[in-house]
This record gives structure tokens, sequence and C-alpha cells, in this order.
């Protein structure tokens, strides 16, 4: 075994280069979630926004329109299932689901001739100076402006979440949808537009993967991640920080499984690659457990509303 | 009479199948308090829901001070200064207090200005308390406080109250009602909501009685009796339920010093508890719902086990045995919920009438099931308790909820039960249906049976029962006869009124 290669400075910045995806989805499934509807279509809505994603990168050159591309792309399937599960009153789960296989399938038609293209190189952070810092520097100021846009989004649902009117509507419109109606809250119209920002974002953590963690594109390239952001909104018990917690410790089990790997750990790599997915959630598990639990769930979390008398 | 301060034009509301209201009209003045009396399905709901925005008239017109008032939304309504305290309350259980009164407000001042605010009015007015508490965790009561604050906050010109004493202790229906006579004092209209007779007599000052969507009538309660009244919304006379008192006989059913750990997490414990009753008895328990109904319904019926002898039918110790077993030994319950608990809602008349019926009806035989004698078993329950359904193979959902409550009572009184325990057997359901499930009952109790009936309908537990018992945190008081029982007495059973005090006269002030 050979573990000189390991650098802490580098595991840093890996681990929240391959964080970056499943954060950005589970933060955008969290908003969805807090306004009462559960949508299972994270990874179909994932992998459509990263071939859009790299399709419009790809075509204009410039990987800033194709992060805005996927987070229309994906905004605009995320709406089919609003159209679907809020307006015709479909079943959540099934629709969910399907949304799914629907992306999959997708993704894979529109990605026919990007197979071994490069997409542009995404910008990175660079601050002369500052940097360069030793250690720290590497490890959390070299990276691409999607590392810190998903931080940013982190604190700014937390703080939306937490201090401000609209915030207190969402969650009441998750919590108690018959009640806010009554008060005259618009339901539906609040929860579609929850379900526009968890396409966005699902969108920009798919093509994170597509322009800047792999970056390519191949058919089925998110292999669950979207899974991941579902799960992780459940055990992070709907708190935004909690969720960078699971989605950095996800990322740092498989950057730290990848190092093992590479230097030949005496384990086989199946176990190694299905680490990440069992130590997030175990570990999400004990969180949740001791805290308050599954009952910091939206007590309206995939009920129908309908506004009937 | 002072001004008119809302006057209502021949309003009307159809949904397909039923009209909701038919031209209804009447007016309400500049602090009156105005009773709006009606059975189940009247209309009033569909009314008040115009009045507040939620619903739009098809035609007629409603007019506030004079001007043209139609809102489109309740926002609009509580902009003109109405407010409105929901029957069934519209807070968010896992919000605290002051952000419930900050989602009904329209604009609501920062955080901390309004804990401060809510601590100031809700102590002016006698009703405290505390703004960052989670109101999952409160009272019933504590939670119509939250509600009725919140609509304080906004210094309304009108407000709407649905069935609001339902859920509260005597005591704290006088508080209730002394803080109603104060706002009415300083102008503020009331729409009062409710089915109770003699509450309405005590404090509204005139009444606006629907049947069937339409206005049948209109009269000054102090000037009327309950009973003239309740035969206007019934459109008939009204059967009393009657009864003869029977010598008791042999203890039935006995439970002794039990103590039961509530399975809900938001649920009470029981502590200590012992009841006896015997064969011919009728026992009322009293008490707000959430002090241990649910948990002493789920003891007897054997959804919550206990140590064998700690309940005792007709002697034989059954605190181990599930809920068929004690059937089968002729202890039967209904519970209150009657969509989910009591009946499943999409299955038919029949299949519910299997339910609970196999056992002692025998409509099941080496694991088979014989429809035809459930079928004959679910039509006598219609035809002997008056069920209004098409037939037997309609789903419990699509009855009305005074019809699918006669038949949840009506199968298990049809099984001949040696003890019967009921919980809200009247709840939301119109006078008539609510008279003839308690003749039901009494007649059962003639026969022979036992029964506990668990009631926050203290009215009806008067009518009925024999000996009554108040069920509050959990533990039980001991039985007194109901004969010579007065009000006040029983309100100090339920353990009066928590932390409620009278209005202060400074309220006005708080609020100005």
């Amino acid at each position: 075994m050979d573990f000189s290669s390991f650098n802490a400075a580098l595991l840093i910045a890996s681990l929240m280069v391959a964080a970056t995806p499943v954060l950005l989805a589970a933060i955008g499934e969290l908003v969805v979630e807090r306004a009462g509807v559960l949508n299972l279509g994270v990874e179909g809505m994932m992998i459509t926004g990263a071939i859009c994603g790299f399709a419009v990168a790809v075509n204009t050159g410039s990987p800033m329109l194709g992060f805005v591309g996927a987070a229309a792309g994906s905004l605009v399937l995320s709406l089919l299932f609003a159209l679907l599960t809020q307006l015709a009153l479909a079943n959540q789960v099934a629709s969910g689901l399907s949304l799914t296989l629907f992306g999959l399938g997708l993704s894979s038609l529109i990605g026919q001739s990007y197979g071994g293209q490069k997409p542009p190189r995404a910008y990175r952070l660079d601050i002369p100076g500052i940097s360069d810092i030793p250690f720290f520097g590497r490890a959390f100021l070299q990276h691409d402006m999607m590392v810190y846009v998903s931080l940013a989004l982190v604190a700014g649902v937390w703080a939306l979440l937490k201090y401000t009117r609209a915030g207190l509507i969402l969650r009441a419109v998750g919590e108690n949808h018959d009640a806010a109606h009554a008060l005259g809250y618009k339901v539906i119209t609040i929860r579609i537009l929850a379900i526009a920002f968890g396409g966005a974002c699902a969108g920009l953590g798919g093509a994170y993967l597509s322009l800047v963690r792999v970056p390519q594109w191949t058919d089925g390239m998110t292999a669950g991640a979207g899974w991941i952001a579902l799960a992780i909104v459940v055990f992070a018990s709907w708190k935004p920080w909690r969720a960078l917690i699971g989605a950095y410790l996800f990322g740092g089990i498989t950057v730290l499984q990848l190092n093992f790997q590479a230097a030949g750990v005496a384990v086989p790599v199946q176990l190694l690659s299905m680490s990440p997915y069992v130590i997030t959630i175990l570990v999400l598990v004990v969180i949740s457990a001791r805290s308050s639990g599954a009952g910091a769930a939206p007590a309206s979390l995939g009920r129908l509303f309908h506004a009937g008398r | 009479m002072t001004q008119t301060l809302l006057k209502i034009d021949s309003l009307t509301k159809a949904y397909p199948g039923v009209v909701a209201n038919s031209e209804v009209s009447f007016e309400i003045g500049e602090g009156e308090v105005h009773a709006l009396l009606g059975e189940n399905g009247a209309g009033k709901s569909t009314l008040v829901k115009m009045i507040y925005g939620l619903v739009k008239p098809d035609s007629g017109t409603m007019t506030l001070r004079g001007a043209p008032y139609a809102p489109p939304e309740p926002r609009a309504a509580r902009g003109d200064g109405i407010a409105m305290v929901f029957q069934h309350f519209s807070l968010f259980d896992a919000l605290n207090v002051a952000e419930n009164i900050a989602l009904g407000m329209e604009n609501p001042p920062p955080m901390r200005d309004l804990a401060k605010r809510i601590t100031q009015v809700s102590e002016a007015y006698g009703l405290p308390l505390d703004p960052s508490r989670i109101v999952g965790d409160l009272s019933a009561g504590e939670r119509q406080r939250v509600e009725i604050i919140r609509c304080l906050l906004q210094d309304p010109k009108l407000l709407i109250m649905d069935e609001p004493t339902s859920v509260l202790t005597p005591q704290e229906v006088d508080i209730l009602f002394q803080t109603l006579q104060k706002l009415s004092a300083e102008g503020t209209a009331i729409l009062y909501i409710s089915h109770k007779l003699e509450e309405i007599r005590t404090l509204c000052d005139r009444a606006t009685i629907l049947r069937l969507g339409k206005v049948v009538g209109a009269c000054i309660p102090r000037d009327s009796t309950a009973r003239e009244m309740a035969e206007m919304m019934v459109g008939g006379t009204l059967q009393i339920p009657t009864r003869e008192r029977a010598e008791l006989g042999e203890v039935a059913l006995e439970i002794a010093n039990l103590s039961a750990k509530s399975p809900s997490e938001f649920g009470t414990s029981l502590k200590d508890v012992s009841i006896r009753v015997r064969a011919g008895e009728v026992l009322g328990v009293g008490g707000v719902a959430g002090n241990g109904q649910d948990e002493l319904l789920g003891v007897l019926s054997g959804e919550i086990l206990s140590s064998p002898g700690a309940v005792r039918l007709k002697g034989k110790p059954v605190g181990k045995l599930g809920p068929t077993a004690r059937r089968k030994l002729g202890l039967l319950t209904a519970p209150e919920e009657r969509l989910g608990h009591a009946a499943a809602p999409d299955m038919s008349l029949t299949e519910n009438a299997l339910l609970t019926g196999s056992v002692r009806e025998g409509l099941v035989s080496n694991g088979f099931l014989s429809w035809s004698k459930t079928r004959t078993f679910a039509e006598a329950i219609i035809k002997a308790f008056d069920v209004r359904t098409p037939g037997t193979e309609n789903a419990a959902r699509s009855l009305s909820g005074g019809n699918l409550q006669k038949f949840v009572i009506g199968r298990e009184v049809l099984q001949r039960p040696e003890v019967l325990v009921v919980n809200q057997p009247t709840w939301g359901v119109d006078a008539a249906a609510a008279a003839s499930i308690r003749q039901a009952l009494l007649d059962l109790a003639q026969k022979g049976a036992a029964i506990i009936c668990i009631s926050q309908d203290l009215d009806e537990l008067m009518e009925i029962s024999d000996n009554f018992a108040a069920l509050t945190e959990g533990r039980l008081s001991p039985p007194r006869s109901t004969q010579g029982l007065t009000v006040d007495q029983i309100g100090m059973m339920l353990g009066g009124a928590h932390g409620m005090e009278v209005a202060h006269d400074d309220a006005e002030k708080v609020l100005a």
C-alpha cells in the first residue's frame, strides 16, 4: 500500500468538488419537500441538466451559459411534474418515478452525438495572493464558481426559511395545506414555484457533473446521485446545514475510497465503491434518530391538495 | 338597533348536485352578536366562507357599511376588518405561536415586536399565551386562544366564530363569553355559529336560522326557548330521548388502578384509572378531547394491552386479550373517528359490517367469508337505524357524517354487546340523528348492557348517563350520580379553566 500520495489540501478540495452535485440537488429538493411536495424525479432532472448543460456549453463555448441552460432544461422538466401533480392531481410518488425514467431516456436521446467530446473549462477562482495561501488556499479558494454558488444557496435557503415571511409561508404550506388555503395563501402557486426551484437546482447539480467533475458526457452518468440527494434531505431532517454535512460526508468518503482504490488497499473495489452510500446513510440515520427525527417531516409531505369547498 | 355593518342580500351558492345556500339574506349591526343556527349541512359554513372570501357566491350581493363588498380572497376580507376563528383550527402544529399568528396577519411586525404584542393583548383579554411555544404541544383551549388573538391583533370589525366552544370546559366557555361581550361592547360585531342553543341564549342578540340552505326564520334568542329554536332548525318536533331507570345488575366491567402509556407521541398517558360499570348502567366520561379519551378507549377495546387483571369483564381477566377476543366475550367498542378508525372509508358498508361483526354474527366459517349473511346484517343495521344510503354496496366515505355514525353505532348495538364503549357518539351529527343514537344507547342499557359513553358534550352526558366521571390529563375522577349534578360542579371536576382569567379593563388601551 502506498499512502504517500495522500495530500490533505487536495483531499479537501476534491471532497468539495465531489459533494457539490449532490448538495445542489439536495438543497433544491429540501425546498420542494418543505413546501409539502415529494418529487422523486431528482435523478431524472439531474441527468437532464447534465446533458442540457453539456450541450449548451459545447455549442456556445461558455460554461456559464451551460449552467444556465442546465437549470432551464431541468426547470422545464420539473414543470411537467408540477403540471401532473399540482394541476392534474396525479400521485406524487408515481409521477416522480416516471420523471426519473423519462429524464434518463430523454438525456440519452439528446446526448447521442455528444459522447467523447470535451466541454470548455469552467472558470476557477483565483484571487492573486489569497488563493495561493498554502493549504487553505489550495483546499478552499481555488474552486470553480459553482462550489461557492452551492454554499451560498445553502446559506440563502437557511436564511429564507428561518427569517423571512416568504419562508414562513412556504413552511406553512408544507405543514398544513388546508389551513394555509383557509388563510388565503395560494398553495398551488407556491408549490409550483418550489418545484421549479428544485428542478433548477437539480439541473445545476447534473451540469456540475458533466462540465466540471467528470467532465464529459456518458449515458446514466449521475449513477444514483439524485437518489442520494433525496436520502440526504430526509436524514438531514429537512434542515439545510445538515444537508450540507450529509453531502460533504458523501463527497468525502467518495474521494477517500477512490484514493484507497488508487493506493491498492486490500478491500474489494465493489465494497469501497458502495461505502459512500452506506456510510452517509448510516451517519445521517444516527444523527436523525438522536434528534427530533422523523417528527421533523413536513406534515403535508406528499399529500394531495385539492382546493375544494 | 345601531347602524348596519354587513347586509347580506339573497346570496346563492350551488355545488354540483346540492344547493348550499339559496337566497340567503340578513343583516348584522355594529357591535351586535348575531347567531347563525342550523343543522349540519344547513349551509352555515358555506355562508361564512363567502363572507370571508374563500368561496365566491353564484349570485346575490353583500354590503359592508353601505359600500358593495365582494372579497376575491381572504386577504381582502381581512383588509376590510373581517376576521374568522375556524371550527377545525387553521393552525400549523410544527410552528410556534408567534409564527402562526404572523401567518394570519396582512402586514405582521418583526417577530420580536409581534411577540411583545401577543403577550400584551393576551394578558389584557385574560387569555395568557407564550408566543414561543410550539402549537403542536398546546391544549385545545390554548389553540383556540391562538386563533382568537390572531383575530384581535387585526382590530376586526366583524369576528366570525365557527363552533368555538365545542372543545372548551364550562369555565373556559364563561371566560370566552366575557371576552366576546367585551369586544361587542367595544363595537366589534360577532357572527356566532353554534348548535348549542343555551349558549346562544346567553350570548347572542339576534339569531338567523338556516335549514337546507334557506333562511327559515329569525328570533331574539333571549325571548325564545331552546326547544323552539331547535324545532325551527329541524323543521319538525324533536324527539327527546327517554328512559326508565332500571335496577342495576352485577358489575359488568371493572378496571382497577390501571396506568397505560399512550402509544402516540402527543397522546396523554392514563394514570391510575379505576372504573366499575354495572349491567344496565350508563357511565358518562366527560372531558376535553386529548386528555386520555383515545387511550381509555384503546385500553377497553384491546388496542392497548395491559396486565390481565387490570381489565375484568364480568370477573374474567381480559387485559391481555386483543380486540377480537374481547368482542367474542361481549365487550364491544365504537371509536370516535368515523373515517379511518371506526370505519374503513373506501370499503363498502357490507365490508365494514364484516370488519367488526365477523365474530359475533358468525360471518366467517373456516376462513371463508359469507357475503350473503354479511349483506343481511348490513341491511339490518341500515333498516334498524334509518341510515340514509342507496344501498349496502356504497362506500362508507359517501355517507354523510350523521348517517355513517348511525351505521357505526348500529353495527355494535345489533351485535348484542354485554358492555359497549362509545367515544363521541354524536360528534358532528345533527340533532335528529343524535337523538336517535342516544335513544338506541338507552334502549340497550334498558336491556341490561353496561355502557361507557366518552364524550365532550356535557349536555349529552347529563341526558343519558346514570353516573358521571371526568377524565382530565389521564386521570379519572370518582364517578358521581348525574341526578342533581350542576354544570358548575362538572366544571370543577374537569379541573376548571387552566390559567385563564377574566378580561382586564385595560384591554382596550392595549388594542388601541
